[in-house]
């Protein structure tokens, strides 16, 4: 017994996890070769859940901006941006992002985690209310927790169900602050914005959007859901991160509010934290001009992901609502869900294991986040992999004999997966 | 046990008649989380549909004062108390 001890249930849980074989939450990839492959165990590993949507972690001009930098002006800045000071390379962040997003401010923080919880604990205090979408990721939870606002969940994206409660606080003093993600993180789904940005309009309340998953991904220009469902003017505070279509590190709020800067000396989570790095911030500055210089990469992404998510649909697994970059194929089964991720990953391709309670309705799943630097053969491949573990697995049924010739033969061609017989083997056990 | 502590009890029992087998024994005493085996989510979401039955707001600091049926019982008494008698 020691301090710990309370974690046992989870710790059995955990346990149980690991004994069917690879850690899914302590990964190690020994090497990066690309975006989209690492090397894992001695392996050459498809990268299929590192939400790196534009595929820009390797992008020269992005290397090469951090790299200038970090030899100007060194590794850290050392401390928060309160005590030790700004750097050039903050204002330009800010500032440029200001711009790209058509609003008058801008506020960096050192993760996206930290952004919701920066945002959502000092916006609205005691006696204002947050109403949070019921799917929401745990950053809002943990920011709307740090915070002293009473806390509502509504039904996940459903704006009548938004538009009851907010009726049932309608005599309530204090301000509303709804809080909707573009993309929600574990199935894929964009939420229905142009009708609870005319709840948040009937209701007269404010409104956040989080576009960590759908910056870079949805809008003529790249700037999510608020942009792709013209509603942008509706939106009070969009919140995202840097980590994910931008390939750094780091979050940001951009907002028209007037006094906005205040939050600069009243905002904790920006305030006691050390600040990013300015090599991070120059990596971050150029993939925001490459994301608006470069659209094809959007329409390359969307069409991977249309790709990966019929595949898998069409052989008859449960996927998503949407084809968005994250799709996931839905199991009831944990266990199973565990087992079949580790022979997806035997078979030389790394996703995202995700379980309940983090997950909607307690789903299992195993979810993938596509990029734009995924080639249509990798795609293939992991659609491929999905299919021969599914029916090996019972999760799809089992081909009629003259399927199985024909499935045979395509793993003659050369997109075949060299490991499919090492699965088969794991899987005849 | 005065008519409308039965009944709001009474009401949460048939809800949770929705999500729990009714092999499983509820009662005032019943641990919701530990004694039906629903997780933080589950119990969440259940919340959802007491707030639609009672037509009330039950916050998430509320929800995390719930150990007990007695004491989910209170909570909503209470906010259905303050409803009707602001």
């Amino acid at each position: 017994m020691n301090i710990l001890s309370k974690f046992a249930p989870l710790r059995q849980t955990y346990d149980q996890l690991r004994s069917v074989g690879h850690n899914p939450f302590q990964m190690v990839f020994d090497k990066m070769f690309s975006p989209t492959e690492g090397e894992y165990q001695g392996r050459r590993t498809i990268l299929l859940g590192t939400n790196n949507y534009l595929g820009l972690t390797f992008d020269s001009e992005c290397v090469d901006a951090a790299v200038d930098v970090l030899r100007q002006q060194g590794t850290g800045t050392t401390g928060s941006r309160i005590a030790n000071g700004s750097y050039a390379a903050h204002r330009q962040l800010e500032a440029d992002l200001a711009t790209y997003f058509g609003r008058k401010h801008s506020m960096v923080f050192s993760t996206g985690y930290q952004a919701n919880l920066g945002m959502l604990s000092t916006l609205v205090g005691k006696g204002d209310y947050l109403l949070l979408d019921s799917d929401s990721h745990a950053s809002i939870y943990d920011g709307a927790r740090l915070g002293h606002a009473e806390v509502v969940r509504f039904r996940h994206n459903d704006p009548d169900d938004l538009a009851k409660r907010l009726k049932r606080l309608a005599n309530e003093p204090g301000d509303k602050l709804v809080v909707v993600e573009g993309i929600y993180s574990m199935l894929g789904d964009t939420a229905p914005l142009k009708e609870i940005a005319a709840v948040k309009r009937e209701m007269g309340v404010y409104l956040m959007v989080d576009e960590a998953h759908s910056l870079g991904v949805l809008g003529d220009n790249g700037r999510g859901l608020a942009e792709a469902a013209g509603v942008e003017a509706d939106v009070d505070f969009v919140v995202g991160t840097f980590s994910k279509s931008l390939g750094s590190v780091g979050g940001f709020c951009v907002s028209d509010i007037e006094g906005f800067d205040v939050l600069r000396v009243g905002c904790r989570p920006y305030m006691f934290t050390a600040s990013l790095p300015p090599s991070v911030m120059a990596s971050t500055v150029q993939a925001l001009r490459r994301l608006q210089q470069a659209p094809e990469l959007r329409t390359r992404l969307m069409a991977n992901a249309s790709r990966l998510y019929n595949g898998l649909k069409d052989l008859g697994f449960k996927v998503g609502p949407e084809a968005n970059p994250i799709i996931s194929v839905l199991l009831t089964d944990p266990i199973l869900a565990v087992t079949f991720w580790n022979r997806l990953l035997e078979g030389g391709v790394y996703l995202n294991l995700a379980l309940p309670p983090a997950t909607p309705h307690g789903v299992a799943l195993l979810r993938s986040s596509v990029s734009a630097a995924h080639s249509f053969e990798q795609i293939d491949r992991v659609v491929q992999l999905f299919e021969t573990i599914g029916r090996q697995m019972g999760v799809l049924p089992a081909l009629p004999p003259m399927r199985r010739n024909k499935t045979a033969n395509m793993a003659a061609f050369p997109t075949a997966i060299p490991e499919l017989d090492r699965v088969a083997a794991v899987g005849a056990r | 046990m005065n008519d409308r502590l039965s009944n709001t009890q009474e009401q949460i029992i048939e809800g949770l008649r929705q999500i729990v087998p009714v092999s499983v024994p509820v009662h005032a005493d019943t641990n919701i989380m530990r004694d039906l085996h629903l997780d933080s989510l589950a119990v969440m979401d259940f919340m959802l549909t007491l707030e639609d039955k009672f037509d009330i707001v039950i916050s998430l600091d509320r929800i995390a004062e719930v150990e007990t049926l007695a004491d989910l019982v209170r909570v909503v008494d209470q906010l259905r108390g303050r409803k009707t008698n602001p």
